[in-house]
């Protein structure tokens, strides 16, 4: 080791963080679990075909309805465990020790490794929405041209890719939650909040609608302050709409997105926030 | 040239209990500098403070009070931390990587180009003694070889200090052999070497000073000969031919007597009886002296003693009135 050249200073932080990404997706990749779940989302995309079966004419929406559903869930299996995992792990296991030891800050840790995850759903949602295009493909070119004409969109229908990408950003907010509460709680407990959050960001907008049913004004306040808190999830969800073949505005989309890109921010900003401070004991 | 390691009233209390936090003194008012150059030995019994003082030197933790520098900047410098290895204790890494993946993915951390990475992974794990055991995943290491990655992880950037906590814990005899050898190899290099131990011979065969931790505070610093020198305790002769009654009267002042063979005795008389005096008196009977040696204080006496005097259970009301001073 004697003689060689001082290590080159490091050009940009964006280099440091990009390294700490790939080797969370290198890391997770090698997981068996994402395997299983993968296997699983993609069994279940394509058994889809065999219950479309059994409603006649109805056959399309169900394996699209399934396939989407499927992508969402397992997408939201890989996020929790696997988000949680690789950052609270690492904590718990020590192998951040090592890490931080590197000339490597806590904030490019967190980034690093959210970035990691989110390289690591796309590519598994990319693959879920794969093989349920393919099952699809399958449906058009099999099925008969005046069956066909009872469908509310085409079958190789391109409406789904929104749908999927709002699910991949809804994705993106539950890695965050998970990476949030990873930094300062245990795995079980991360999973088991980031679940309830996942749950009750679903249901979250009749929060926004309390004053609807309720006169109380605190109490009013109390749901306004509480939905501004949690993620809205159900703005990502536009699976009917697509499914049914009804419009999905390009102007939906991005409000939609750039909702999620600031709530990924101020989540991941607290995350770093709370990261930056922690005593690993 | 700043000191490599430069320690000013370190201190680090953590709140304990559930409902009613106690604050609890894990390391108390630590001071001490290291030279460059120097293999410094951080010693003391498990949960003395040594890896307290080091998670600290590391930013794994902050302190509640006092500093610490490396190379002359304040630790928490990330940009400080190109020129530092640091070995944790009983090290931990990821399951799914290789060895070799893993110093490659640090050696970027580095920010070291391709070719440069693969021969520095390439010679550390030769150096650590691990073979084609590289390219499998790391859930399948022994403990032992983990420590080897741990090490080698450590000099992937050929740092100027090392920090290694515990080195030799879970190594069998060849293993600490060879990281002993690493250390000197690294002394001999130039570099500075700050390892904890609670083995107390690795210190005395590697160590140039030591600092003694015991129950969070530091107990002794120095050169281990200054350590060392403070007592002749006795002194140990051993003679042969010693006549039983002759050796009834000896035993009476003698602080250990041995048998080691018929007629032939290790005995070993406190400092206050001048050997010379006894010796006269013992060869007047007809008895040989075989050897007599100074009775010192080795390094495991000393730190028995320091333990005991400053005892465990004395930091926690002195931490209490720290935390009320500083409301």
């Amino acid at each position: 080791m004697q003689g060689r050249a001082p290590p080159k200073p490091e050009r940009s932080s964006v280099r440091t963080v990009s390294r700490i990404a790939v080797n969370v997706f290198r890391e997770s990749v090698r997981d068996r679990v994402l395997y299983n779940l993968v296997l699983f989302a993609v069994l279940l995309i394509s058994s889809s075909y065999l219950l479309g079966q059994l409603t006649a004419g109805q056959d399309v929406k169900i394996i699209k309805d399934l396939g989407l559903a499927a992508t969402s869930v397992f997408g939201l299996f890989i996020a929790i465990f696997i988000g949680i995992g690789l950052v609270s792990k690492e904590v718990e296991r020590r192998s951040i020790y090592a890490l931080l030891a590197k000339p490597i800050s806590r904030t490019q840790f967190v980034i690093g490794k959210y970035c990691g995850l989110v390289l690591t759903l796309a590519v598994n949602v990319a693959v879920m929405t794969a093989a349920l295009y393919l099952v699809l493909t399958y449906m058009t070119v099999t099925e008969s041209a005046e069956f066909k004409a009872g469908w509310d969109a085409p079958g190789i229908d391109p409406a789904l890719l929104k749908a999927i990408f709002l699910i991949f950003l809804q994705l993106a907010i539950v890695t965050a939650i998970a990476v949030f509460f990873s930094t300062f709680s245990t795995p079980i407990l991360s999973a088991a909040l980031t679940f309830g959050i996942y749950i009750a960001g679903h249901f979250n907008t009749d929060l926004k609608n309390f004053d609807r049913i309720v006169e109380s004004k605190p109490a009013i306040w109390l749901a306004r302050g509480i939905y501004y808190l949690l993620p809205d999830l159900s703005a990502f969800d536009v699976k009917t709409e697509v499914v049914h073949g009804l419009p999905v505005a390009a102007g939906y989309l991005l409000s939609t997105a750039a909702y999620g890109v600031l709530y990924v921010t101020a989540v991941l900003l607290l995350a770093m926030f709370i990261f930056s401070r922690r005593d690993f004991k | 040239m700043p000191p490599a390691i430069q320690v000013e009233e370190l201190t680090k209390d953590y709140a304990v209990g559930f409902w009613r936090k106690r604050p609890y003194r894990a390391l108390d008012r630590l001071s001490l500098q290291v030279e460059p150059g120097e293999v410094f030995g951080f010693l003391g019994p498990n949960g003395a403070g040594k890896t307290t003082t080091l998670k600290l030197l590391m930013q794994l933790i902050f302190p509640s009070a006092g500093r610490a520098e490396i190379l002359g900047k304040p630790v928490g410098d990330v940009a400080v931390r190109k020129r530092i290895g640091f070995l944790p204790e009983n090290p931990y890494f990821y399951d799914y990587l290789t060895a070799e993946e893993l110093l490659t993915y640090f050696a970027q951390l580095f920010g070291f180009g391709p070719a440069e990475q693969k021969a520095r992974v390439s010679s550390l794990l030769d150096r650590v003694g691990i073979g084609a055991e590289r390219r499998l995943q790391l859930r399948k290491f022994s403990k032992g070889m983990v420590q080897r990655v741990g090490v080698a992880q450590a000099l992937i950037n050929d740092p100027e200090v090392i920090f290694l906590d515990e080195p030799m814990s879970g190594l069998d005899p060849l293993g600490r052999r060879d990281i002993r050898t690493l250390i000197l190899e690294l002394r001999d290099q130039g570099r500075t070497v700050f390892f904890s131990s609670h083995i107390l011979s690795d210190a005395e065969a590697l160590c140039s000073r030591v600092a003694v931790v015991a129950g969070g505070r530091l107990a002794a610093a120095g050169l281990l000969s200054d350590i060392l020198a403070f007592d002749v305790r006795g002194w140990e002769i051993v003679v042969d031919g010693l006549k039983p009654d002759v050796h009834a009267q000896v035993s009476a002042i003698a602080r250990r007597s041995t048998e080691i063979a018929p007629g032939r005795y290790a005995l070993e008389v406190p400092v206050a009886h001048p050997p010379e005096k006894l010796l006269a008196e013992l060869t007047a009977t007809g008895a040989r002296l075989v050897s007599i040696n100074p009775v010192r204080d080795t390094l495991e006496d000393f730190f028995v003693r320091r333990v005991k005097e400053m005892g465990a259970g004395a930091r926690a009301p002195e931490a209490g009135e720290v935390v009320r001073a500083d409301r």
